[in-house]
């Protein structure tokens, strides 16, 4: 198995260094769901609920945002340039040493 | 008051699943949702979508399933709440259970199933200084009245479907309506953007994007809100704003009905999805066991094993005997029956 080193800050500013399998299919928001970190994932990774919203906090190379993902920060709130939805991230080799930060609820 | 045998609060499709098995059992359901229609999730956020974990269902549109499950449940004659939501449960002396709704309707049942999912779907509110101050005073997260705002100056926000069509519609009676989006581009069906397009060409709608509501304004009613665009602040004076951001499901009054909460669902015993209050069943995405997976494939599981549990409370004493549809046929509130063919046998000569 391979796998990313990733940092997350909570919400309460502590940050969390998990590690992440590069070969589940996983996405970000699944990675934090699994470590038990406050991201609701209600829409269940459809781009529709932004309740996976985080802030980008390094120059980590991520997918270009697909215009489903664009439309949904269109309308979360709190939304920042460097927000993504963790949903629509999937967990590969490119995300190593990413660090995120949860957007508030 | 409205009586039934088994009182579901969740008309999406664990809830409509439990209308056909308590059928089965001749226990008749009511069902509570606070959206206006049926279907839960798979109707208000992903209805387009395909779902492909359905026994038997290769592929099947979320929109579809509902349909099909408010047709298999049809012959057991549910009744419905809808675009109430579930606000009290009060226990009686008999041991019955009273369910009155935010609009005050009271529901009475023996047994009360939660197939409440993530919770009520509710407006998800802008974070804006100061707007719950004018809530009910020109705030407004969905349109209840559309009379109220005749002649009126609105100012409506959000991208969808919701904010483009009340957009539409208010610009008929309204005396000024504008529609604020943080895109150009609009998320909604082609023919609602193409009428709003018209409308902003002549002149009765006022369309400004790509902007954003930043503050509400006003005394004891609301008087303006500014709007920002491309960096530039502008004060609209209005009545009425109305933020049109989309449905979020929260958990709500069912959180303080007394029973067991872990990780934001209602923790219940496998042996039939009982609560720790007797009577009160938890069944699909708003429970919580060891193992225990949120899938609509799963919630039906334990709908059925959870009329079983509710038979025997209704029926004190009385066996029941598992019967197959294919051998037993089904018998609707209705009239209707449904039978298995028989065979024919016939000699040959």
């Amino acid at each position: 198995m391979t796998a990313v080193k990733l940092f997350i800050k909570d919400r309460k500013g502590q940050t969390h260094h998990v590690e992440a399998p590069t070969d589940m299919a996983m996405n970000l928001m699944e990675v934090c769901k699994a470590y038990d970190l406050p991201v609701e994932g209600i829409c269940g990774g459809m781009a529709m609920c932004a309740s996976c919203q985080c802030y980008i906090h390094s120059e980590t190379r991520l997918p270009k945002m697909q215009e489903d993902e664009e439309a949904m920060l269109a309308e979360a709130f709190h939304v920042k340039t460097n927000s993504r939805l963790g949903c629509q991230i999937p967990i590969t080799s490119d995300l190593n040493g990413l660090e995120i930060e949860l957007a508030p609820e | 008051m409205i009586q039934t045998d088994i009182l579901i609060i969740g008309a999406g499709p664990t809830g409509l699943f439990t209308v056909f098995e308590a059928g089965l059992l001749k226990l008749k359901c009511h069902l509570i949702d606070a959206l206006p229609q049926p279907g839960g999730q798979c109707s208000e956020l992903y209805s387009k979508k395909p779902i492909y974990d359905i026994p038997a269902y290769p592929e099947i549109l979320a929109g579809d399933l509902t349909q099909k499950l408010l047709e298999q449940g049809k012959q057991f004659k549910p009744g419905f709440t809808l675009g109430e939501r579930a606000e009290t449960i009060v226990k009686q002396e008999d041991g019955t259970f009273v369910v009155t709704t935010n609009k005050g309707t009271i529901h009475r049942a023996p047994v009360v199933a939660i197939a409440g999912g993530l919770g009520s779907f509710e407006p998800r509110k802008p974070p804006l200084k100061n707007i719950e101050k004018y809530e009910e005073k020109g705030v407004a997260y969905f349109i209840k009245d559309p009379e109220i705002y005749r002649n009126k100056k609105v100012v409506i926000a959000g991208g969808g479907d919701s904010a483009l069509d009340w957009s539409i519609f208010l610009s008929k009676i309204g005396s000024e309506v504008t529609l604020i989006h943080r895109r150009n581009e609009f998320r909604g069906a082609l023919d609602s953007i193409e009428k709003v397009k018209e409308l902003k060409q002549a002149g009765k709608i006022n369309l400004i994007t790509p902007a954003e509501v930043t503050e509400v304004f006003g005394e004891d009613k609301l008087k303006a809100v500014a709007v920002i665009k491309q960096g530039k602040k502008q004060l609209i004076e209005t009545q009425h704003f109305i933020p049109l951001f989309g449905l979020l499901p929260k958990l709500g009054p069912l959180a303080s009905w007394g029973m067991e909460i872990e990780k934001n669902a209602l923790k219940v015993s496998t042996l039939d999805y009982q609560t720790a209050i007797p009577g009160i069943f938890a069944i699909g995405d708003v429970n919580t066991y060891p193992g225990k997976l949120k899938l609509i494939l799963c919630g039906f599981h334990e709908a059925t094993l959870m009329c079983q549990a509710a038979y025997k409370i209704i029926n004190p004493g009385k066996k029941y005997v598992l019967k197959y549809t294919t051998v037993s046929g089904i018998n609707g509130f209705d009239g209707t029956k449904k039978q298995a063919p028989k065979a024919v046998v016939q000699a040959i000569n």
